[in-house]
């Protein structure tokens, strides 16, 4: 065996599945998406017209949801930030000998499994919650006002359930910064926040990097969150998409707008990774 | 002079409340910080082991009285444990094949430099930035047109898909925190390259295998969206939460998702109580 060929050899067999379970789904999704229905066929009978309307119409159609993914996305990636650095900091500086356990307890809760944990939190939000009626008690809230069903429990669900994704790689780049140089910071005169803001936060920016998009992603496309602690005024695109295949059977809209959202979201993270100029991720 | 020394002393109470109260926020804040962020993260999970032994009957919504009935027959409610099973047998799987693939993918991009090392790394990297439900959604209308019914395989191919990229990162790391002299000596020492490969490298590589097998596994347990979509009529845990989520969850569920949260905990304590004891031994 030549060592030339050696790498190709090892990759060969992972490659071979990815191009046949993951390239060439792909490549027939954007197949499908074009398609329209035979004439008198049955339902879920389609055939290729390369109507690419189709994509406007599932654009249009839809346009709320697809902005409402988004935005909840967004909501969800700056508050699980605003939980996890702080989170992250404490555990890589001041943790001393409860690092490696805290770590553990970072991770923790999510071997429980992730749709018993919205659940719960869907009847830890409800009337028989203890939440809601403490509230109502303190006069924060009005008797008719509800916490579930709404936006803020479909973004506060996707906060929690994508918290690790966030923490761990903050905590692995902080951990990385040699706390030499947060010292140094000290003894040049900066004061606590001018050290985070000019060493600790511009070292650790791999790590938000990577913990933002790895919220992001799979926030934007989430459908769990907003079945379960929504309702039907906070649908994001992710519950079009599922409806579209199993309950309508129209695989070409369903197609059309799956596609645009992984386009949308693969333009979004190369600018950001531009924006952010980190290559460490791939 | 001890006039000069008097007023020194006087300012002593002013300055130093400042800088200590400064000083008491810059180690504090962050640690009250910590204990909101832990119980955030804890919430769901104590309120699921707490309805574990809820005396609940059907419907597991309110407090009924305790019991360790449900914790003595788990699989008192029907289908509980079929779709256990299936979690389990479909994550075995699916951890296996991906973690052979992803390791063998990790030692050819992690070892070698080779024409078509970068876009390697791209590949590797677009499933993870695929939002699930495209993922799902296009792996389905493969199947849908090669004929195959979606079921028990579907779900294993669909599993084994999405954990091989996260199993090549994780592996991936591993290889580049090794130490090349470690390698170089074994080859002085007169080992072929085999040899050194099969007494050195593996036996260094094989925590971060460990680790990446542990997290594929986990990843392929929780899945929801992707499974949602190929596994047809075949129910696994989550779709079985998900499901039945409407009328009320079994309390046999938080009885499983409780044991494998303190499962998995142990596992992680005794696989760093086996990590140090190797690095002490050494």
């Amino acid at each position: 065996m030549s060592k030339v060929k050696l790498p190709y050899l090892l990759l060969l067999p992972g490659f071979l599945f990815l191009f046949t379970f993951f390239i060439l789904p792909i490549a027939n999704l954007a197949q499908t998406s074009t398609q329209t229905p035979i004439a008198d066929g049955d339902t879920g009978q389609y055939e290729q017209t390369l109507r690419f309307s189709n994509y406007l119409d599932a654009f249009t159609e839809n346009q709320e949801q697809f902005a409402r993914s988004f935005v909840f996305a967004l909501c969800a990636t700056v508050l699980a930030l605003a939980i996890s650095y702080p989170l992250a900091y404490a555990i890589a500086f001041k943790a001393g000998k409860l690092k490696n356990f805290l770590l553990v307890l970072v991770v923790a809760p999510f071997f429980v499994s992730f749709l018993l944990r919205t659940v719960a939190w869907k009847q830890i939000l409800g009337e028989e919650g203890f939440i809601v009626p403490s509230l109502r008690t303190f006069g924060i809230i009005s008797e008719s006002t509800t916490l579930t069903s709404t936006s803020f429990a479909v973004i506060m669900g996707m906060t929690y359930n994508f918290l690790p994704f966030m923490t761990l790689p903050l905590y692995a780049s902080l951990e990385r910064i040699d706390p030499r140089t947060m010292e140094a910071s000290g003894d040049l005169y900066a004061n606590g926040i001018t050290t985070f803001r000019k060493v600790t936060l511009p070292l650790s920016m791999p790590g938000v990097v990577a913990g933002t998009l790895l919220t992001f992603i799979p926030a934007a496309g989430d459908y769990v969150n907003a079945a379960i602690l929504g309702s039907p005024n906070t649908r994001m695109i992710g519950n079009v998409i599922e409806s579209r295949y199993f309950k309508i059977v129209d695989y070409p809209t369903a197609a059309a707008l799956s596609f645009t959202l992984m386009v949308a979201i693969l333009i979004l993270v190369t600018l950001y990774i531009r924006k952010a100029g980190t290559e460490e991720l791939v | 002079m001890s006039a000069h020394v008097k007023q020194k002393d006087a300012s002593i109470p002013t300055i130093p409340i400042k800088a200590r109260l400064s000083r008491w926020f810059g180690r504090n804040l962050i640690r009250i910080y910590a204990v909101f962020g832990f119980t955030y993260l804890f919430i769901p999970v104590a309120y699921t082991f707490a309805f574990s032994f809820n005396d609940s009957g059907k419907s597991n919504l309110v407090w009924k009285g305790f019991t360790f009935d449900n914790w003595k027959n788990p699989c008192g409610a029907p289908e509980v444990c079929t779709a256990l099973g299936n979690s389990i047998k479909i994550g075995l799987l699916a951890t296996i094949f991906s973690t052979i693939l992803g390791t063998m993918i990790a030692f050819a991009i992690g070892r070698y430099a080779f024409k078509g090392r970068s876009s390697s790394n791209l590949l590797i990297f677009l499933p993870m930035a695929t939002p699930e439900i495209v993922l799902g959604a296009s792996l389905l209308s493969l199947f849908l047109v090669f004929q195959i019914n979606p079921g028990f395989w579907p779900t294993v191919i669909a599993h084994v898909m999405f954990c091989i990229s996260f199993v090549v990162v994780t592996v991936k790391a591993r290889i580049a925190s090794l130490d090349p002299r470690l390698e170089q000596a074994a080859m002085d020492l007169y080992a072929n390259e085999l040899e050194t490969f099969r007494k050195v490298t593996l036996p260094l590589v094989a925590p971060g295998i460990a680790g990446a097998a542990l997290l594929a596994f986990s990843l392929s347990f929780d899945d929801f969206i992707i499974t949602n979509f190929n596994s047809g009529t075949l129910k696994t845990f989550p779709e079985f939460v998900y499901t039945s989520a409407a009328r009320g969850i079994p309390a046999q569920a938080n009885v499983i998702g409780s044991a494998m949260f303190f499962l998995a905990l142990i596992i992680v304590i005794a696989g760093q109580f086996v990590g140090k004891r190797v690095k002490v031994a050494k």
